[in-house]
């Protein structure tokens, strides 16, 4: 008996230890950023300055549109793949998924050879049509999507499945269209992992510097997002210093981001 | 007593023959991007003639890099592009006495099918340039070239040339990536990485009156824990060999 309640109290204390050494690592971090931005008479100036204020505008703005475009083109996809049948399905499903699993890097590689210059319909809609995305805005949204809507419509697929499709065929019995089952029925039960979905690839197209920084290049104001200028920032005679600086900025919006996700989700919970 | 001095003498210089033989030390070497290919010859040709040595390099702008061995990033050897990162570096007593070992100077790179013949040609509008961040020492010398350039090619030339620009690379190799891939008709960058005929790229000079002379200096970590292996690494940089590889990928020498 007091055998076992030792065990336990052991069992209890390495799960704790490991638990608080999980936090401490994620923590401390964030408490050096905090601390080297502190201990910094130029933190002030760097975050006040236009070159954070372009860059994040320019995050800011493209991810939400990143995110907008997943949903209109993410959410109908993640539907059917939920609720159709087709062949080669797991085909696409696993295409889906191919980008959370490869580097950005990878993404902004494939990107260049699909939309470049010299990429495979780069090339003819440049010469048809002058149109290139290289060093362009669109092609910061472009490097966002590719990353971050898998993030979305993964989140959605798993929401819709959780949804029985009985509920949707009792709305279609008591004489709802099937646009109106959807959208009253199935997206409000869904609406947890929608939303989830919905900040991981805000959130994600936030972050993303590999796929922008080799597709679409870095410019103040047009190309430089929050990542990049970090990236600039830490390549600057200012070091490390302009780097944690934009970093403190970047850490507050996240934040902000998050705590608004939250009193919204609490919001709908007491709908 | 005479033979006792030359034992003593011996004793004296063992330790100095053998710092530079063959052993098993390995050592880290941050390098600026710039001497991505001329140090991964020279690496391999240090570690034929020093067998049982490894050279391990890290390489990109300089400005980074110095920031990394300032923060006690474990480089043995720091290369630069610029003498600036390494000064600092030196004053702050992070890295010892550095020697320059190379010099380089800018060229146009341009794409494939594009028409440009001369310095002049890169003021035209529209055309997609991209240079390296003004932060990385590339950058700096891109703006300074323009700078000279426009005393001989008139006002405004500095700045018609920089609205071109449609990117900042954060690194010189970047740059002309992005030419080779077409993405940019033309890019601004160092002599030596046209110098090997790279694919998809026409190489136009920079007229000697407006280039400008990159220094790259090189020196031991204060914190190395090879320090020894490291300045061999270094006397082999300055050495013939280490010099004719350098010469090889189109830098200039230390004079």
């Amino acid at each position: 008996m007091s055998e076992q309640s030792r065990s336990d109290r052991a069992t209890s204390a390495v799960l704790w230890l490991l638990a608080a050494s999980f936090a401490l690592f994620f923590l401390l971090p964030l408490a050096g950023l905090v601390q080297r931005g502190l201990s910094d008479s130029g933190t002030w100036d760097s975050i006040t300055s236009g070159t954070a204020r372009d860059a994040l505008w320019l995050s800011l703005w493209t991810s939400t549109l990143t995110t907008a475009l997943a949903v209109i083109f993410g959410t109908p996809a993640a539907y059917l793949l939920s609720r159709a049948h087709f062949p080669g399905q797991s085909l696409v499903e696993a295409l889906i998924d191919l980008p959370i699993v490869l580097p950005p890097t990878v993404a902004g590689v494939a990107l260049l050879a699909a939309f470049g210059r010299r990429g495979v319909l780069g090339e003819p809609l440049d010469e048809l049509t002058g149109i290139t995305f290289g060093f362009t805005t669109m092609a910061v949204v472009m490097a966002q999507f590719i990353v971050a809507a898998p993030f979305f419509v993964r989140a959605a697929r798993a929401g819709f499945d959780s949804v029985d499709p009985q509920f949707e065929q009792v709305a279609h019995t008591l004489g709802a269209s099937p646009r109106r089952a959807v959208l009253r029925v199935v997206v409000p039960l869904a609406w947890p992992s929608l939303a989830a979905g919905l900040v991981l690839c805000w959130a994600r197209a936030m972050g993303e510097l590999g796929a922008t920084l080799i597709f679409a290049g870095n410019f103040q104001g047009r190309t430089q997002t929050m990542p990049l200028a970090i990236i600039e920032a830490f390549e600057s005679s200012a070091g490390l210093a302009g780097a944690v600086a934009l970093s403190l900025l970047l850490l507050a919006v996240a934040l902000l981001a998050l705590v608004a996700f939250r009193v919204a989700q609490r919001g709908g919970a007491y709908r | 007593m005479r033979r006792l001095a030359a034992l003593a003498i011996l004793a004296s210089l063992l330790p100095l023959t053998a710092g530079c033989g063959s052993g098993d030390a390995s050592i880290t070497v941050f390098a600026a991007s710039s001497l991505t290919d001329a140090f991964r010859e020279a690496g391999a040709a240090y570690e034929a003639a020093h067998p049982g040595t490894k050279v391990a390099f890290s390489f990109a702008s300089s400005q980074a890099l110095a920031t990394q061995v300032d923060e006690g990033a474990p480089a043995d050897v720091f290369a630069s592009a610029s003498e600036e990162p390494m000064d600092a570096l030196a004053k702050a007593g992070k890295a010892a006495a550095p020697t320059v070992f190379a010099t380089n100077a800018l060229a146009v790179a341009v794409a494939k099918g594009v028409n440009i013949d001369s310095l002049d040609d890169l003021a035209r509008p529209g055309l997609r340039l991209v240079i390296a961040a003004e932060d990385v020492p590339a950058g700096r010398y891109t703006r300074d070239m323009l700078t000279k350039a426009t005393a001989v090619y008139g006002p405004g030339f500095a700045t018609r040339v920089l609205a071109n620009v449609r990117s900042e690379e954060p690194n010189v190799r970047a740059v002309l990536t992005k030419v080779q891939l077409g993405e940019a008709d033309a890019g601004i960058v160092y002599e030596s990485d046209l110098s090997g005929g790279p694919a998809d790229v026409a190489r136009v000079s920079v007229p000697a009156a407006v280039n400008v002379v990159a220094r790259y200096p090189v020196a031991v970590v204060s914190a190395s824990k090879h320090r020894e292996a490291a300045r061999c690494f270094i006397d082999f940089l300055l050495g013939d060999e280490g010099q004719a590889i350098l010469r090889r990928h189109g830098f200039g020498g230390p004079g």
